[in-house]
């Protein structure tokens, strides 16, 4: 079923989408921003440092959440062939790479004024910063090869050797005494931060998710585009 | 229902799937010493012999045990079953200070004496404005 997507169907959803999301972003961001920078108490022990957190956390969850639904992609992809998964992904990684490299610049700029480091190599940032080369793999192995096969296997590839760094990022702090804190928003129990503050970091994590989307309709585009012009027919 | 070959793809990934799993646990326990950012006062004393590179301990700063006379503060770090003795000279960071989380980076001179180069403070996951920190406090 997944093979008789039509490319213009999808295409008339993908060059009108853009704007609006683009819209709801910039309201969904201001509107964040508003609650984060202005609104929300500062914390009783950072002050107001603690409002980089509305940008470092939803940054590492975005990038993260991508990471994943790349790598499910490329296996679906792999294992049933699907030319439009590995297209779908290489449209997604870009987004995540940024909000990687934006977790990490956040999280450096948080160190200094509450830990006194720009940076410590603790299980969480390092194993943070092996995400990060692993999206720059990814990228490089798309730029690299332009034999559609072989790039199909080696970005999937890349991604099932990438995927096994992500749970131990989310259980770092857990199973190693690390300088970062353990995570204070969990499924199962309550939240560690209070309503106040997490109201804003829920918006903040919206507006950078409608971001991934915006780039992703944009990026997906113009791989559509380039196919119309090999005049295929169907993905 | 599926052809042979997906099934064959299907299975070559969870293979490589589980190997990988099973290698990367292997590795991170056989290096679980070099993994831990820090070590605690009680593993401190449990190490065999006192070496002269640089460690981390961390901890919390045990109440009332800071002490500033002008540049050497001296304080004690704790994990409510061991604890051990640290003196640092320099700037420490703001959220340095009794009761709260830190660590320590430096030398060790013996298993109770640790003369520190570097002083973090390491914060929990507790986020909540001052007037409900406050209201706690009364309760």
């Amino acid at each position: 079923m997944f093979k008789y997507f039509e490319p213009n169907k999808i295409f008339s959803i993908t060059s009108k989408a853009p704007k609006y999301v683009l819209i709801l972003f910039i309201i969904v961001l201001s509107i964040g921003l508003i609650e984060a920078l202005i609104l929300s108490p500062e914390d009783y022990k950072q002050s107001h440092s603690v409002r980089i957190m509305y940008v470092h956390v939803p940054a590492a969850w975005i990038s993260l959440g991508i990471f994943s639904s790349i790598t499910a992609l490329s296996i679906i992809g792999y294992i049933f062939k699907i030319r439009n998964f590995f297209l779908i992904s290489k449209s997604l990684a870009p987004s995540g790479f940024v909000f990687n490299i934006i977790a990490l610049v956040t999280g450096s700029i948080w160190g200094k004024p509450t830990w006194g480091t720009w940076w410590a190599w603790d299980a969480r940032i390092t194993s943070m910063f092996i995400l990060a080369l692993f999206y720059l793999l990814y990228l490089i192995a798309w730029r690299i090869y332009k034999d559609d096969e072989k790039v199909f296997k080696i970005t999937s590839i890349i991604t099932i050797l990438g995927i096994i760094n992500v749970p131990i990022i989310k259980y770092s702090v857990d199973w190693w005494s690390t300088l970062h804190q353990p995570a204070s928003i969990n499924l199962l129990s309550k939240s560690s931060i209070h309503t106040s503050m997490l109201f804003p970091l829920m918006i903040m994590t919206a507006a950078f998710a409608l971001f991934s989307i915006l780039i992703f309709l944009m990026k997906y585009n113009t791989e559509l585009i380039k196919i119309k012009n090999k005049g295929l027919d169907r993905l | 229902m599926y052809g042979r070959k997906v099934k064959f793809r299907f299975f070559f990934v969870v293979t490589i799937l589980l190997i990988l799993i099973l290698t990367t646990f292997l590795v991170l326990k056989s290096l679980e010493e070099n993994v831990v950012y820090f070590q605690s006062p009680s593993e401190i004393k449990n190490i065999a012999e006192i070496k002269k590179n640089k460690i981390r301990v961390g901890g919390m700063v045990k109440e009332n045990s800071l002490s500033m006379q002008s540049t050497v503060i001296n304080f004690v770090i704790t994990d409510f079953k061991n604890e051990i003795n640290v003196t640092y000279s320099g700037a420490v960071p703001n959220l340095f200070e009794e009761g709260k989380g830190v660590v320590a980076e430096g030398f060790l001179k013996d298993r109770n004496f640790f003369s520190a180069t570097k002083i973090l403070a390491k914060h929990d996951e507790n986020y909540m404005p001052p007037e409900v920190k406050a209201a706690l406090q009364e309760n």
